[in-house]
C-alpha cells in the first residue's frame, strides 16, 4: 500500500504538476491565439538552460534561478512572437502552426549549438527521501518543493485570470476575439500578456522537471505530447482543465508501470509516453471539447 | 579520371536521395497542397516504409523478424499498405477536427512509432536497427548498381508526378482544392469533405512509406534514429513550401534543390576543424555544433519563405475552378 | 449638429458594394430605426459605421469629426458602441465581468457606472456572478446592451436586438431601448420587427437594395401604405 503511494502515486503527482504547468501555456495560447504552438516545449527547454546558466554563474538555487530565467524567457518570447507569429495574425492559423513547427527546431538547434547536447544536472547530488507520517510516506525535499511551487503558481494564475483586468481580458479574447475587438479590448496587449504567462509557466515547469531529472535538449520535445494531451483532456482554453489534465496524465503514466496484474509492470515503462497519446486520442474520439467543455477549434 | 568518377558517384547519390525526398515531398503535396492537411509525422510513415520493406525482404536474421524472402515490389506494396492503414486510423479520428489536431496527432503517432521500433527488439532489433537491407539491383557491377537504383527512384518520381498531375486536373483534384479553399462551399455542394480529405491523407502517407522503403534500401541500414524529425519531417516541409505547395513541379524542384543545399552544407561542416577559437574563447566540438547550426538555418529558411515568398518558387496555377481563376496556394490571407 | 451622419455611403465586402449612396443621420436624443427587407443592407450600414467593412465612397461623421473607415477598436474609443446581432456577450465570463470588459477602454473609475447599469437592469444585478452563457436570449441582449452602455457612449448602434427572441422578450427589449434612450443615449437600431420598432422610433429609414427608399417619423412610416404593404403585412 505505502509502496504504491511512495513509488507510483507521489511520482505521478510530481510529474502531473510539471505537465500541468506546461499544459497551462499550451491551453492559453491555443485558446487565445487559436493555434497549437509546437514551440512551447522548446521555450520551456530554453528557459531551463537559462536557469541552468544562472545556477552556474551566480551559484543560485535552481528554484531561485528560475525567476530571472522566467523573466528573460518571457521577454525573448515577446521577440519571437513579433518575428515569427505576428506576421500571420490574420492568416489561416495553420500557417502559425507551421511557423511554430519551424521555431521548435530553430530554438532546439540554437540551444544545441550554444550549450551542447550533454545532459546536465541542475541540482547537484542526490536527495534522500525523507520519512513523513512515521515513515509511511517517503518524499524527497525536491518533490515537496515541486508540489508547493506548483500550488503557488496555480494560485497566482487563478488570481490573475479572475481578479485582474488583463486576466479577464485574456478570458474574454479566448471566448471571442471578434467581440473583444468590438469592445475595444486591445487584442495585441492581451496576446503579449498571454505569451508572458505561457513562457513563465513553461520555464517553471522546465526547471521543476530539471530538478526532478536533469537538463537536456530533448526535454521540451518529450514534454510536448503530454502537454497537448493534458490541454485537450481538460478542454482547450480552460486553464484549470489543463491542470486537471496534467495531473491525470502524470498519475496515469506512473500508475501504468504498477504491477496491477501479477508481478510485472502492467505496461513496459518504455511506453509510458504512449499513455498521453492514448488518452489524447481517446478524448478526440469521445469528447474533443475535453472534460471541462473547452473549445473545439 | 578517379576524380570524375568521384564526382559522378556524388551526382548519382544526390539524384538518388533527392529523388526519395521528391517522393516524400509529392506525398506531402498531396496532403497539404491538395487538401490542406498538416502532417507533422512524415518521419513516422517514412520509418514504417523502411522497416516493413527491410523485414520482408531480408533473409532470416537472429536479431529481428525476417526470413519472409519477399521480392522487392510486393514488400514495398505491403509497407505502403501498413502506412496507409495507420494514416487511415489517425485520419478517421482527426480529420473532422481542425487541422491543428491532426498536426498534434501526427507528431504523436511518429513518436509512438519510434518508441515501438526502439523497444520491440524481437521484431526490430531495437535501438541497433536493421542492417544489410537488400537493395534493388545490388547484384550489378559497380557503378551500374548505383545507376540502376537511381534510375528506379527517378522513374518512380516521374510516375508519381504524372499520376498526381493527372489527379490534379481531374474532377477529384478540383474537388480536393475546392474543399481546401472553402470547406463550407464544398460541403454545401454536397461533397463528402471528410472522405476526400481522408483519401488524400492516406495516399500521401503511403507515398511517404514508399520514400522510406527506398531510403532503407539505399543506405542498407535503418534504425529508430534514422528518421529523427529534424532531418525528415522538417526538411520535407521546407522542400514543399520553398518549391511551391500545390504545384507538383514545385515539390520536385524543392526536393532536389533543398537536398543539394542540405547535402552540400554537410560536406562543408565536415571540413571544419574540431576546435576553433573565437575572440579568445575556445569553442570545442565545432563540427557537431555546425551540424545543429544547419538545422537552425533550415528553420530560418522556412520562416523567411513563409513570410516573404509564401507561394514558393513555382506557385500554384490551375485552370478555372468554381468559375474563377485561382492562382494562390495555401498561403497567408486565404481563409482555411 | 447630428450625433452621427452617413453621407452618400458606398460600402461592401471587396469590390461588390452592398450600400449605394446611403445617407442617414441621428440627432441628439433620437431613436432612429432602419428597416427593410432581408439583404437590403441594414446591418451593413451599421458595420460600415463601425469600420467592419470598407467604405468606398461617402463619409461618416461623428458630430463634426470624420470617422470614415476607422477600425472598430478606435471607433469604440470615440464613444460609438455597437451591439452585434449574435455573439454579443462573452459566454464564459460572468455578467459583471462582461460589464467590466465593456468599460475596458475607460481610464477613469467605472464603478459608479456599473451601479447605474445595475439600477437600469435590476435582473442583471441579481445574476451578476453567473456566466453570461447561462442566461436566456433576452437576458443576454440586456447584458450586451449594458456592456455597451458601460462606456457612456455618445451613440449606441443596435443590430436587430430582438432577432430570435419570443414576442414577450421582444416587447421587453423595445422597452429597454426606450429606457436607455430616455437616459439620454441616442440610438441607431436596425430591426426586422418593423411595426414595434417604428412605434418607439423618433425617425426611421427604409432601405431597399442598398439604397434609401423612404424616410420619416415613426408614425409617418407606420401610416405609409407602401411601407405597410412591404413590411407590416405580417404581424410584426
Amino acid at each position: 500500500m505505502w509502496e504504491f503511494v511512495n513509488f507510483y502515486l507521489i511520482p505521478g503527482l510530481v510529474l502531473g504538476c510539471i505537465y500541468a504547468l506546461g499544459a497551462l501555456g499550451i491551453t492559453l495560447t491555443f485558446g487565445i491565439l487559436r493555434f497549437a504552438n509546437f514551440a512551447h516545449g522548446e521555450v520551456m527547454m530554453l528557459g531551463t538552460y537559462l536557469a541552468l546558466t544562472m545556477v552556474w554563474l551566480f551559484g543560485l538555487h535552481p528554484l531561485l534561478a528560475a525567476l530571472p530565467a522566467m523573466a528573460l524567457t518571457a521577454l525573448l518570447m515577446l521577440g519571437l512572437d513579433r518575428a515569427f507569429f505576428r506576421p500571420f495574425r490574420s492568416a489561416p492559423t495553420i500557417i502559425s502552426v507551421i511557423a511554430s513547427f519551424g521555431l521548435m527546431l530553430m530554438i532546439r538547434s540554437a540551444v544545441q549549438v550554444i550549450w551542447g547536447t550533454q545532459p546536465r544536472p541542475i541540482l547537484p547530488g542526490v536527495q534522500r527521501p525523507q520519512a513523513w507520517l512515521d515513515g509511511a510516506i517517503l518524499l524527497a525535499p525536491k518533490h515537496v518543493w515541486i508540489l508547493l511551487a506548483t500550488l503557488a503558481i496555480m494560485a497566482a494564475i487563478h488570481l490573475l485570470l479572475t481578479r485582474t483586468r488583463i486576466g479577464k481580458a485574456m478570458r474574454a479574447v479566448a471566448d471571442s476575439p471578434e467581440l473583444a475587438r468590438l469592445t475595444g479590448i486591445p487584442v495585441e496587449t492581451v496576446i503579449r500578456a498571454t505569451w508572458v504567462v505561457a513562457a513563465a509557466t513553461a520555464v517553471a515547469a522546465g526547471v521543476m522537471l530539471a530538478i526532478d531529472t536533469q537538463v537536456e535538449t530533448m526535454m521540451g520535445f518529450k514534454m510536448l505530447l503530454p502537454m497537448f494531451a493534458a490541454a485537450i483532456l481538460g478542454g482547450i482554453g480552460r486553464p484549470f482543465g489543463a491542470v486537471a489534465g496534467g495531473l491525470v496524465i502524470g498519475v496515469a503514466e506512473e500508475l501504468s508501470a504498477y504491477p496491477w496484474l501479477g508481478t510485472a509492470p502492467l505496461l513496459n515503462p518504455a511506453y509510458k509516453s504512449g499513455i498521453a497519446f492514448a488518452i489524447m486520442v481517446a478524448m478526440l474520439v469521445w469528447r474533443p471539447s475535453g472534460l471541462f467543455r473547452g473549445r473545439v477549434l | 579520371m578517379d576524380q570524375f568518377y568521384g564526382y559522378g558517384i556524388y551526382a548519382i547519390s544526390l539524384l538518388t536521395v533527392g529523388g526519395m525526398y521528391a517522393i516524400l515531398t509529392l506525398g506531402l503535396n498531396l496532403q497539404w497542397g491538395f487538401a490542406g492537411l498538416f502532417n507533422a509525422g512524415i518521419a513516422g510513415f517514412f520509418a514504417v516504409g523502411a522497416y516493413v520493406t527491410a523485414i520482408l525482404t531480408k533473409p532470416e536474421a537472429p536479431e529481428h523478424l525476417g526470413g519472409y524472402g519477399l521480392p522487392m515490389a510486393p514488400a514495398i506494396a505491403v509497407a505502403m499498405l501498413v502506412a496507409a492503414a495507420i494514416a487511415w486510423a489517425i485520419g478517421r479520428i482527426c480529420i473532422r477536427l481542425r487541422s491543428d489536431y491532426l498536426a498534434i496527432a501526427t507528431i504523436g503517432i511518429a513518436e509512438i512509432l519510434r518508441l515501438i521500433l526502439k523497444n520491440e527488439t524481437w521484431a526490430t532489433n531495437g535501438p541497433r536497427g536493421i542492417s544489410s537491407i537488400p537493395r534493388a539491383f545490388e547484384y550489378l557491377p559497380d557503378p551500374w548498381d548505383k545507376l540502376a537504383f537511381m534510375a528506379l527512384v527517378l522513374v518512380t518520381v516521374l510516375v508519381i508526378y504524372l499520376a498526381l498531375e493527372k489527379a490534379w486536373r481531374s474532377p477529384w483534384g478540383r474537388v480536393m482544392t475546392a474543399i481546401r479553399d472553402s470547406e463550407d462551399a464544398a460541403r454545401a455542394a454536397g461533397k463528402d469533405v471528410e472522405s476526400f480529405r481522408l483519401q488524400a491523407f492516406v495516399l500521401g502517407s503511403a507515398l511517404m512509406a514508399l520514400g522510406g522503403a527506398y531510403y532503407g534500401q539505399y543506405t542498407k541500414y535503418f534504425g529508430p534514429d534514422s528518421s529523427d524529425p529534424a532531418s525528415v519531417t522538417f526538411l520535407v516541409w521546407v522542400m514543399l513550401i520553398a518549391g511551391g505547395s500545390a504545384n507538383n513541379r514545385g515539390a520536385v524542384l524543392g526536393a532536389f534543390l533543398l537536398w543539394t543545399i542540405w547535402s552540400g552544407t554537410q560536406i562543408v561542416t565536415g571540413w571544419l576543424p574540431r576546435e576553433i577559437s573565437l575572440f579568445g574563447v575556445a569553442i570545442p566540438d565545432v563540427p557537431v555544433r555546425a551540424a545543429y547550426l544547419r538545422i537552425f538555418l533550415i528553420g530560418l529558411v522556412l520562416q523567411v519563405v513563409l513570410q516573404r515568398y509564401s507561394k514558393g518558387i513555382l506557385p500554384e496555377t490551375r485552370p478555372a475552378v468554381l468559375g474563377r481563376r485561382i492562382t494562390r496556394g495555401p498561403e497567408p490571407g486565404r481563409q482555411g | 449638429m447630428s450625433v452621427l451622419r452617413l453621407q452618400d455611403i458606398d460600402a461592401g465586402y471587396g469590390d461588390s458594394p452592398i450600400l449605394r449612396g446611403v445617407s442617414l443621420h441621428v440627432d441628439p436624443g433620437e431613436v432612429v430605426v432602419v428597416i427593410g427587407p432581408n439583404g437590403a443592407g441594414k446591418s451593413t450600414a451599421l458595420k460600415a459605421v463601425f469600420g467592419l467593412l470598407n467604405i468606398t465612397a461617402g463619409k461618416v461623421l461623428l458630430e463634426d469629426r470624420e470617422i470614415t473607415n476607422t477600425p472598430p477598436e478606435r471607433v469604440v474609443r470615440q464613444g460609438v458602441c455597437y451591439v452585434p446581432q449574435t455573439g454579443n456577450v462573452f459566454v464564459s465570463l460572468t455578467v459583471q465581468e462582461n460589464l467590466e470588459m465593456g468599460a475596458y477602454v475607460r481610464r477613469d473609475d467605472w464603478r459608479p457606472r456599473l451601479k447605474e447599469i445595475y439600477e437600469m437592469f435590476p435582473d442583471l444585478a441579481e445574476k451578476r456572478n453567473q456566466p453570461a452563457g447561462s442566461l436566456s436570449g433576452g437576458q443576454r441582449q440586456m447584458v450586451a446592451m449594458g456592456k455597451a452602455l458601460m462606456l457612456d457612449p455618445r451613440i449606441l448602434l443596435l443590430d436587430e436586438p430582438t432577432a430570435g427572441l419570443s414576442p414577450r422578450y421582444r416587447g421587453e427589449i423595445f422597452q429597454t431601448v426606450k429606457r436607455i434612450n430616455a437616459a439620454g443615449v441616442p440610438i441607431l437600431m436596425v430591426e426586422q420587427n418593423a411595426r414595434q420598432a417604428l412605434a418607439i422610433a423618433d425617425r426611421a429609414y427604409v432601405l431597399v437594395d442598398g439604397q434609401n427608399r423612404h424616410e420619416g417619423t415613426g408614425a409617418q412610416l407606420l401610416a405609409d401604405p407602401e411601407v405597410a404593404r412591404m413590411f407590416l403585412g405580417a404581424k410584426g
